[in-house]
């Protein structure tokens, strides 16, 4: 596809994340429409960025990238004498920018994962989103974290205050684990119209999504819409 | 972007996509950052977008001050775009400084309109909506929109379940004038 980097194209309105054609449902999908990976890593890449909690692990799309940055290495080492410096840089200048979108991504959700270790480790949900590496950072991130705690701080005071989840041992519930706050308010744009819906349960709020407008709304009654992919964020 | 090779043909296969093949003096659409690459070894010349020409800018600009309530439909990343080409890409612009004025001046009325539209947040706002934003404009105001909103949405929530709804409200402003940002609930 040209300007496949979702910079201008020659139409005055480029969109900025490139998200290529709108799917019109009329069309035969050909090699062109299926969306390009590193579209995909970039939307995916971006609604982390947005979200206030950790997000599903794309785990296939993550594999397919990583091979397609191994072929180009590869390639670009085979071919590295035939082409000239300008081409080779360029192919270079490709790949890094591959790798680039790859880490961004893996980092967000690092981050997140030692923003919020404790509250993953606890919630079933949200462990199953990690990956198995991720998994495994989190629980050596959090014993190395309890160990340290412990060491110099919890270990030497009274027995009642000496737990890294609970401010004291009378607390009810497990107060000192910071959880994300699903009420932030998240800008997203929709592809499609979706409609009026509600934002709330008492029926007050409702938002009538039209394609490709911005809006700002609270994270919290959107979550599903961005799992399924209706909205994206920005 | 368009691109004209001075050099030699090459057929791009790349992640994102296949370019090419550059021929002399043919254009060729290839993403911003081949494009400015390739500029900046010498290797060609940029072919400035439709929408960066004087009188399209001139065009928006007039609308964007007589439309006080809405923003005129732009490339969502125009000003990043626009800041790449002309630093690299001056002389490929016939009137360049009357396109960074002009540009300097479309962001200014717009900068205003997002800031008189933030005035209107309330603790009524549930849900701000904003059409034809482009994406340096969002990321000024995110901090303080989203702080100031979870704020509002913190210690208004008493006055919100006061309110009854009316759903007049979202449906009887015709789709031509959206206003900016307000979408709050009238109180009965």
């Amino acid at each position: 596809m040209d300007s496949g980097n979702g910079s201008e194209d020659g139409t005055p309105w480029g969109r900025g994340d490139g998200q290529g054609d709108d799917d019109d449902n009329n069309r035969d999908w050909g090699l062109k429409d299926i969306p390009n990976d590193v579209e995909v890593l970039k939307r995916v890449w971006r609604n982390e960025k947005s979200a206030p909690e950790i997000l599903a692990y794309e785990s296939l799309l993550v594999e397919r990238v990583q091979e397609q940055i191994a072929n180009m290495e590869e390639n670009i080492l085979a071919a590295a004498e035939s082409l000239d410096d300008m081409m080779l840089s360029i192919f270079e200048m490709d790949v890094n920018r591959l790798m680039f979108l790859l880490r961004a991504y893996l980092r967000v959700r690092l981050s997140k994962i030692d923003k919020f270790a404790l509250h993953v480790m606890r919630t079933a949900d949200l462990w199953d989103r990690l990956s198995p590496q991720e998994q495994e950072y989190a629980s050596k991130f959090v014993d190395v974290l309890s160990k340290h705690m412990h060491d110099s701080v919890l270990g030497k005071l009274e027995k009642e205050y000496e737990s890294m989840m609970k401010q004291a041992a009378s607390s009810e519930e497990n107060d000192m684990i910071v959880e994300p706050n699903l009420d932030t308010y998240v800008f997203c744009r929709s592809k499609t119209a979706l409609g009026t819906f509600q934002l709330d349960d008492k029926g007050d709020e409702t938002v009538d999504m039209m394609p490709n407008d911005l809006y700002i709304l609270r994270y919290r009654p959107v979550r599903n819409l961005i799992e399924t992919d209706r909205i994206e964020l920005v | 972007m368009a691109g004209q090779g001075a050099s030699e043909p090459a057929l791009f296969t790349e992640l994102e996509g296949d370019y090419g093949p550059f021929r002399p003096q043919i254009p060729v659409t290839v993403p911003l950052w081949l494009g400015i690459a390739m500029k900046k070894r010498s290797k060609c010349r940029i072919q400035p977008p439709d929408w960066m020409s004087v009188e399209r800018l001139s065009e928006v600009l007039e609308m964007e001050r007589e439309a006080p309530r809405e923003f005129q439909p732009l490339p969502f990343h125009y000003v990043e775009i626009a800041k790449l080409l002309l630093d690299n890409a001056r002389e490929d612009f016939e009137n360049n400084y009357m396109v960074q004025s002009l540009l300097e001046d479309i962001k200014d009325v717009r900068w205003d309109k997002v800031e008189k539209g933030l005035k209107n947040l309330s603790g009524r706002t549930h849900a701000v909506k904003l059409k034809n934003i482009s994406a340096m404009e969002v990321n000024r105001m995110r901090t303080f929109t989203v702080r100031a909103l979870q704020s509002f949405f913190k210690h208004d929530n008493d006055d919100m379940m006061k309110q009854t709804p009316t759903d007049s409200d979202s449906q009887s402003t015709p789709s031509s004038s959206d206003r900016l940002p307000r979408r709050t609930l009238r109180p009965r």
